[in-house]
């Protein structure tokens, strides 16, 4: 079995992040960026499924400018086989990127295709649905427990309700959550050699696909401030403020 | 110009987080039509038929639509989806596992989250974990929209009579099986509708300390939610995440105990109207957004939180 994994770079989860002054974006010079954290678990899924004998080659894509690249690496460093990186400059859309991910999964032909549910960026939640879309392949979103079989995958998904599971038939898309694993970090030695392992370069325009933004990004503001709150001395006070001054008990 | 809204039910009731997408859609256009897909739903159709603002519903009745899988509905909603200008849902496990599949078949670049309607084009939704707000406007023919439920009330369930349609179903997809869901039942108000929601953290400790969380939730009728370092320590199950990516909550009351404020956690509560903290460090980010702050170690705080309330009189509901 062949896994394509998909990781972005985004500003690190830790980061507080700052708006331009200019309204027109988030600021991302001189900030620390890192791959998106439900990607992590992607990869981590499939260096998991190869090791167990399951998997033959993992292959980890990004799209983006060329600091993308250091999300490949890094894939490349806890286990990926090798790496593409799909040059495209600015904000590339959910689906912009889904038709990216199509014509290389044409190109490819992974077995099964690995992402995280959601970057934690835009907060969109939308590429694996949308490859699936374009693919007509199953969707398992949300996955916090896959299960290989002969030719198809059992996975476990993170729904409001609680836990469902679905049987898909391979070829499939799997989106990945936070609980599915524990993502090993790399090793110096791995780091290492992950910078011997083969990395191919291409354009969105080599592949044929149009990134233009589709959406108007009108402005972005800082969302209203809360108003300071204080500091009470013990519970009979709180009880007393959540009583009698807030209304709310 | 009209709305095509996807219902999400049980087969029996509808989500009541249907009722907050119906007002966000009435913000977009006046003529909401609903698509029901589901088997033998037919409780499900009236009650959307009585809901204020419906103007018409979209019945899909089929066996294979017993289970919600979006490989299965998606063909449905794109074979109904003529004539409208919007297709719209919740930005719930739902709306968000639905509603990318069917843009993608559109090309439309879908606006995921909506939290304000500002024209039938463009609409605010936060990013970066509610940490910047962006308005955004969609240029495609047919918009399709996720709406994040907790920003919007819910429409009037009384006062609509709207007609019902039968719809045709589609072909079954073949690839993709439902298995089983494991629904954790509880008697409890939901965490995403909850007046008053009481979350436990890592501080914590373990998922038999939560008994504490739980005699309190009980006292004030309150939903029990968690921090995502809860969840993955096993503390509790997943449905009770609140955060980034868990459940977002806009409760008149959130307690948050034991929790330390991860942006992730702020994400998903930090809309609620009032914000009690309890944590022993005076330092942790959680009080930055508390109303109302206590210093002190959860285990002492907790029982005294419980006889302080058991001396009320009275205790709003």
């Amino acid at each position: 079995m062949k896994i394509l994994v998909a990781v972005k770079r985004v500003i690190d989860y830790n980061v507080q992040i700052r708006v331009k002054d200019d309204n027109s974006g988030i600021v991302t010079e001189n900030v620390k960026m890192s791959t998106n954290p439900p990607d992590d678990n992607a990869i981590e899924e499939a260096v998991k499924i190869k090791e167990a004998g399951k998997a033959t080659e993992i292959v980890a894509i990004t799209i983006g400018d060329d600091k993308a690249q250091e999300t490949v690496r890094k894939a490349l460093a806890v286990g990926a086989d090798r790496g593409i990186h799909v040059k495209a400059e600015g904000i590339i859309e959910p689906l912009a990127v889904s038709k990216i991910l199509k014509a290389v999964v044409e190109k490819e032909k992974p077995d099964l295709v690995f992402m995280g549910k959601q970057a934690i960026d835009d907060d969109c939640n939308q590429t694996g649905q949308m490859l699936a879309a374009l693919l007509n392949w199953p969707q398992a979103t949300f996955a916090s427990k896959i299960e290989i079989k002969d030719k198809s995958l059992e996975v476990t998904r993170e729904v409001d309700e609680g836990l469902e599971t679905i049987e898909v038939n391979v070829p499939a898309i799997v989106t990945c959550d936070l609980r599915l694993n524990e993502p090993r970090y790399a090793s110096l030695p791995n780091i290492m050699k992950a910078k011997k392992k083969p990395l191919d370069q291409m354009s969105a325009t080599d592949l044929g696909i149009d990134t233009k933004p589709r959406i108007e990004q009108i402005k972005v503001e800082e969302p209203p401030k809360r108003k300071a709150g204080i500091k009470v001395a013990n519970v009979a006070e709180l009880v007393n403020k959540l009583k009698n001054e807030a209304k709310v008990i | 110009m009209s709305v095509l809204l996807i219902a999400e039910h049980n087969n029996k009731e509808l989500k009541p987080f249907t009722l907050n997408v119906i007002n966000a859609a009435k913000q977009i256009d006046e003529d909401i039509h609903v698509l029901l897909i589901g088997h033998n739903a037919d409780s499900v159709a009236k009650q959307i038929s009585e809901v204020s603002g419906v103007k018409k519903i979209i019945h899909v009745d089929n066996v294979i639509y017993e289970n919600y899988v979006a490989e299965n509905f998606v063909p449905v909603i794109l074979k109904n989806a003529e004539g409208y200008t919007h297709i719209v849902s919740a930005a719930n496990t739902f709306g968000k596992n639905l509603m990318p599949r069917v843009a993608a078949n559109l090309d439309t670049s879908q606006i995921s989250d909506i939290i304000k309607v500002i024209s039938n084009d463009t609409f605010l939704r936060p990013i970066y974990a509610g940490n910047a707000f962006a308005t955004v406007k969609s240029n495609d023919p047919k918009k399709c929209i996720t709406v994040r439920p907790t920003s919007f009330d819910p429409a009037p369930s009384t006062g609509g009579s709207a007609e019902i349609v039968k719809g045709e179903a589609s072909e079954e997809y073949s690839l993709t099986k439902f298995i089983k869901k494991e629904e954790i039942k509880s008697d409890r108000p939901e965490l995403g509708t909850a007046r008053i929601v009481i979350s436990g953290g890592r501080g914590l400790q373990s998922g038999d300390n939560f008994k504490l969380i739980t005699a309190v939730a009980d006292k004030l009728n309150a939903a029990i939610g968690a921090s995502r370092a809860a969840v993955d320590a096993g503390y509790i199950t997943n449905d009770h995440q609140v955060g980034q990516t868990g459940k977002v909550v806009v409760p008149d009351l959130y307690i948050a105990v034991g929790i330390s404020g991860a942006i992730q956690h702020l994400a998903g509560m930090k809309e609620s109207k009032v914000i009690v903290a309890i944590n022993k460090d005076g330092e942790a980010p959680i009080f930055s957004v508390a109303d109302y702050g206590l210093e002190a170690d959860l285990f002492e705080a907790l029982p005294q939180f419980l006889e302080e309330l058991n001396k009320l009189n009275t205790i709003q509901k």
